[in-house]
């Protein structure tokens, strides 16, 4: 029996490609103008948000090391994005990944006919530019290379962090977009039989029905297991359990979480790709989300550890928003809720109890934060986006309608797998690429230079002056 | 002539200053240090790591005085410098053989 009988609502599409000449498509200028907003609100996420977040919780002497890894990683990941990287991952492919018909952004502006291409959106015959389309799917991909360098921050070689992002972002980050979000838009759906032809033309997960709507699976769980792997091969720091690494500077790790926050509402409502009635939902959740998840944690560390702290409630924060994400626009607020409390409490656990088994030295706990928060966002979408829990259900595009059976059990099986795909591929295309990255060029730096610290004998610069 | 050394809390230092100028103790070095005695450190805990924190702020007050006043200098620091609570810190006395003015030239007790 064929699982698919309604296209789902997941976030993301490409397309670009010819629309069948029956609609009559257009830009709409409303849902442009939130998509350059929301654009720019990732991009602050990355520069200076998620370096700040990280940098502050280094040691003094790594400080610039993680602000320049954070920097670079994003800026290289977004030319190759440009290069190869969109088109092989929101053009027609395989199931697995997508083709060459935008290399370097080839036809995207059409010299011959004088027109720009269209993105679609989830809505039939609202459109947007092509062009902010990549972009914002550009730092997409650049946020989830740059989340990785947290795990193996403060040790590693910085030609071996460049050259790592380089060939993941190929193998691990572009297909597992293009399963999850590669689809060719609801507007060529009339009916079942057009539904079956543009369903058995996108992603393999997308095809399964997973529901992903920012990017719990391909941002989150996808750095974070790489990142894991990342910590493993790597190794631990010099002096890990013997020797104080507490943070040098929890002001700029709560400007980082701060700004993490007010970026995620483009990552999140952004991914409605309209300004919309679920670009609203999808804004309400972030907000309620993370705020619940920011009690949850420190309320947690008050209980078991004695004192709520500052980055708890600042770890709180990013723990709720990776776990809304996932779910963003097809849950209901009290859905939300319930995710934000929960990721708040077992997060906390991510970074202490599951810390302790997994034994690695994530340094900034990329895995217990970004892996946890992202796979129990994964799960709990499949359940509240129940219509049944006050979630949006799946949109059946044959009918124009929302659809009429939702099933909790079939879709958690639908999103365990989506979750477990994206854990074994990151996993794999990570350890093959960090190996590759050790034989070539070596991933650690010498000890001497790990003890004197990153900033001045990688960068030959100082981060203080006192 | 007696070297004084005080380690002191640090939020204590304005009242033993005052304290010693009341006295007419002419001057002093102040100096921000760290250490630990009765009082051991504290623990910190970030996410899952715990860390001690032994060495815990002080501050450390050096004068240079009369013999003849070094008791009431005791006094002076002590009042003040005083919490009743572990970690208040210690007065160090120790002799002083020598004292120069550099810019006269004046030595022993007409230096201080």
């Amino acid at each position: 029996m064929k699982r698919i009988t309604t296209t789902i609502l997941t976030a993301m599409l490409g397309l670009g490609v010819a629309l069948p000449a029956m609609a009559a498509p257009s830009i709409n200028k409303g849902d442009t103008a939130w998509m350059f907003v929301s654009t720019l609100l990732v991009v602050m996420m990355v520069v200076p948000g998620l370096a700040l977040f990280y940098g502050g919780l280094v040691r003094a002497k790594n400080m610039l090391s993680v602000l320049m890894q954070v920097m670079m990683v994003f800026s290289l990941i977004i030319v190759l994005w440009c290069l190869y990287g969109y088109s092989l991952a929101f053009t027609p492919g395989n199931a697995f990944i997508g083709g060459f018909d935008r290399l370097f952004l080839n036809g995207i502006w059409d010299p011959a006919k004088g027109a720009f291409s269209m993105a679609a959106t989830f809505t039939k015959e609202a459109m947007i530019p092509e062009f902010i389309f990549v972009a914002f799917q550009g730092t997409f991909a650049a946020i989830t290379c740059a989340l990785i360098v947290g795990a193996f921050a403060e040790r590693a070689r910085f030609s071996a962090v460049l050259l790592f992002v380089v060939i993941w972002f190929t193998i691990g980050y572009l297909p597992v977009a293009h399963m999850v979000w590669f689809w060719a838009g609801p507007d060529a759906i009339t009916d079942a039989a057009s539904l079956e032809v543009v369903t058995a033309g996108a992603g393999y997960l997308w095809q399964q029905g997973a529901l992903d709507f920012a990017g719990g699976t391909v941002v989150h769980i996808n750095s974070a297991v790489a990142g894991l792997v990342g910590a493993y091969v790597i190794g631990k720091r010099i002096g890990y359990g013997r020797e104080s690494m507490a943070p040098h500077s929890l002001p700029l790790t709560m400007v980082g979480a701060s700004m993490l926050w007010v970026g995620w509402f483009g990552f999140n409502a952004g991914s409605a790709l309209e300004a919309g009635d679920v670009a609203a939902l999808a804004f309400i959740n972030t907000l309620l989300a993370t705020a619940a998840a920011t009690v949850s944690w420190a309320l947690g560390e008050w209980v078991f550890k004695r004192k709520p702290s500052m980055l708890g409630a600042a770890s709180g924060a990013v723990a709720g928003l990776v776990a809304i994400t996932p779910g963003a626009g097809f849950v209901g607020p009290m859905g939300a809720l319930v995710m934000g409390l929960l990721a708040g409490i077992i997060c906390l656990w991510g970074v202490t109890g599951l810390k302790r088994l997994l034994r690695a030295d994530d340094s900034l706990d990329v895995f217990g934060v970004h892996g946890v928060g992202g796979i129990l966002g994964a799960l709990l979408t499949g359940v509240f986006a129940a219509p049944s829990l006050g979630g949006q259900g799946v949109w059946d595009y044959t009918t124009n309608a929302m659809g009429t059976s939702y099933s909790i059990a079939s879709q958690l099986m639908v999103q365990l797998h989506a979750v477990g795909v994206t854990i074994i591929w990151s996993a794999v295309t990570a350890f093959i690429a960090f190996k590759l990255v050790d034989i070539v060029i070596g991933l650690r730096v010498p000890e001497d230079e790990e003890r004197e610290g990153l900033d001045v004998t990688s960068h030959g610069e100082s981060a203080y002056r006192y | 002539m007696k070297m004084i050394t005080a380690i002191i809390k640090p939020f204590k230092l304005d009242e033993v200053r005052e304290a010693l100028s009341e006295i007419n103790v002419q001057g002093m070095t102040v100096t921000e240090v760290k250490g630990f005695g009765r009082q051991k450190g504290h623990t910190e805990l970030y996410r899952g790591a715990e860390y001690v924190v032994d060495f815990l702020p002080k501050i450390k007050i050096e004068a240079a005085v009369d013999d003849a006043v070094v008791d009431q200098v005791i006094d002076a620091i002590q009042s003040a410098a005083r919490t009743g609570k572990i970690g208040d810190g210690k007065i160090f006395v120790a002799d002083l053989n020598q004292v120069i003015r550099i810019r006269t030239g004046e030595t022993g007790n007409d230096a201080l």
